[in-house]
């Protein structure tokens, strides 16, 4: 009995353990949020440094945006035609591509890649930059990493997100063309009027631009954070570099339906 | 014999300093230094002992728990951000493997610290990068990457770096480790050349003595966070205290012991099982 009573005790305090750990470094997290924000106008003084980590976090993933961008809308067309037309109602297709795209697909497929592309490379570049003593060195040379390192790339992730899911959508929505008109063949006219009738600017295109940016900032603080926060060993870094791709993948599917529920409910 | 107290123009010292990575295990108790102005301080002692923690008091990396680490005047631990980076400006650090950012070239890694600090126009900072590449004999490997570089090079890449603001106060965190004997020369001669050029003061961490005795002004001998012998590399190499004959004839016993604190043998290999 008395083993049995050990052994709940034993578990209660590693959960407890595990719970303030989780705690306390969630509240370093939120720290370093505000401390990265408070270093936002040197990110935007120094543009030259902002731009090229838009270069290396959106130019550089554009191939797979664009090419999943199209394969996804492809997808779609397929399915979206096989769904509408039990129902006698194909000249949909524009609609309902569209629709999924630019209120889910686009935001929440291109946060996870770009998550899996630049989040995973923003954290091992700063770790890195860690392990070698680099970030060091620059704080012993007066230079805060904060400022010079980290809110450059936080910035620089940001902006590039609304821009890579907005590209998404696009490519998506031209993907759904591909299928539903060329291949299928479609009314091309109405697979264009259609969505265009049907999209509404402010509910469809602003909210799914408010969710790109909600990503944007989700994605990117975990990715610096990780990296700022690496044990600084190999190991830690490989480990820094899958915690990013993970926790910021499933952060920006809780953060979309909680986004979903408050856009969304009853239009 | 020991340097008398610190005065006001020392470039640092460190009196009673006491301080602990966790407040159960104090690295250094009640450490007490001079780091005279314009002069070679080679701190030296086995690995782990604390030397390094030294620098990074003096850098304000860490704040002591108790006792005074004071540079150019400043006591460091009283410093807020803005201080603190104020102070560094006129400091050099060079790391054990020289640190040197991997996304910049040669010339923008020692133009690092001219541009973030300064507003100077680009061809004046051009020639300054040239000169400092110049004092390290580097000026003709401006244009490499830094992947090009060996260690000897990156070492002195990096110690032109530190150099580039022209600082008050270097410090050397085991300048010589992993070098081959030629660079070993050539930067343990750069330190002790730089040092009496630049009219710098330079605090060196290390265990090479061969190296640190040629060039030092001053020894001092760490262990067991607490100051064992002090005094010019003449009169530590004449020294009889058992620690520094074992450090100084590398004997694998002595007063630094070759086993580590274990429960005897054949309780180990008799008695329990597992470790």
């Amino acid at each position: 009995m008395s083993d049995v009573v050990c052994g709940l005790l034993k578990l209660l305090e590693r959960l407890g353990a595990g719970t303030r750990k989780a705690v306390a470094r969630l509240g370093f997290a939120s720290r370093f949020f505000i401390a990265v924000l408070r270093h936002t106008p040197t990110a935007f003084l120094r543009l030259p440094l902002t731009l090229r980590e838009i270069y290396f976090a959106g130019v550089l993933s554009l191939v797979i945006i664009l090419m999943s961008g199209l394969f996804v809308g492809m997808v779609l067309g397929l399915q979206g035609y096989d769904i509408l037309n039990r129902y006698g109602s194909s000249e949909a297709l524009g609609t309902m591509v569209t629709l999924s795209l630019v209120r889910e697909l686009g935001p929440v497929v291109a946060a996870l890649l770009f998550a899996g592309r630049a989040g995973s490379a923003i954290t091992a570049e700063i770790g890195l930059m860690k392990t070698t003593e680099q970030l060091l060195a620059m704080d012993l040379m007066a230079v805060d990493p904060l400022a010079r390192v980290v809110a450059p790339k936080f910035w620089g992730g940001v902006i590039s997100m609304p821009f890579l899911a907005a590209l998404f959508s696009a490519a998506g929505v031209f993907g759904g063309y591909l299928v539903g008109v060329q291949l299928i063949g479609l009314d091309s006219g109405a697979y264009w009027s259609n969505m265009q009738a049907a999209v509404d600017f402010r509910i469809d295109i602003v909210n799914g631009f408010i969710k790109s940016v909600v990503f944007g900032v989700i994605v990117t603080w975990i990715a610096v954070f990780e990296g700022y926060d690496t044990k600084p060993t190999a190991e830690g870094v490989s480990s820094a570099t899958t915690r990013t791709v993970v926790e910021s993948s499933l952060a920006v599917l809780a953060a979309d339906f909680v986004l979903t529920v408050f856009m969304f409910r009853g239009v | 014999m020991p340097l008398p107290s610190p005065v006001p123009d020392d470039a640092a010292s460190l009196t009673d300093v006491t301080f602990g990575y966790t407040p159960s295990r104090p690295v250094l108790s009640g450490i007490s230094m001079r780091i005279p102005r314009g002069k070679v301080v080679a701190i030296m002692g086995g690995s782990g002992c604390g030397k390094t923690t030294v620098l990074r008091l003096l850098a304000g990396q860490v704040k002591p728990s108790a006792g005074k680490v004071v540079v150019n005047g400043q006591s460091v631990a009283d410093l807020n951000k803005g201080g603190l980076y104020a102070l560094r400006r006129r400091m050099g650090f060079l790391f054990q493997f020289g640190a040197l950012f991997t996304d910049m070239s040669v010339f923008d890694n020692v133009a690092f610290p001219l541009r973030e600090h300064t507003d100077l126009p680009e061809p004046l900072i051009r020639d300054l990068v040239l000169m400092k590449l110049n004092a390290v004999g580097l000026r003709g490997a401006a244009h490499l990457e830094t992947a090009e570089l060996s260690g000897g090079m990156a070492r002195r890449v990096a110690l032109a770096r530190a150099i580039a603001l022209d600082p008050l106060l270097m410090m050397y965190d085991e300048p010589f480790t992993g070098l081959d004997p030629i660079s070993l020369g050539v930067v343990s001669q750069l330190i002790r050349r730089l040092n009496d050029a630049l009219g710098i003061t330079s605090v060196l961490v290390t265990h090479d003595m061969y190296q640190s005795f040629n060039i030092a002004d001053y020894v001092y001998f760490v262990s067991a966070g607490g100051i064992i012998a002090e005094g010019t590399p003449a009169a530590i190499r004449a020294s009889d205290d058992p620690f520094v004959r074992q450090f100084v004839n590398g004997e694998d016993d002595g007063p630094v012991p070759l086993h580590v604190k274990a429960p005897p043998l054949a309780e180990d290999f008799l008695g329990r099982q597992g470790v």
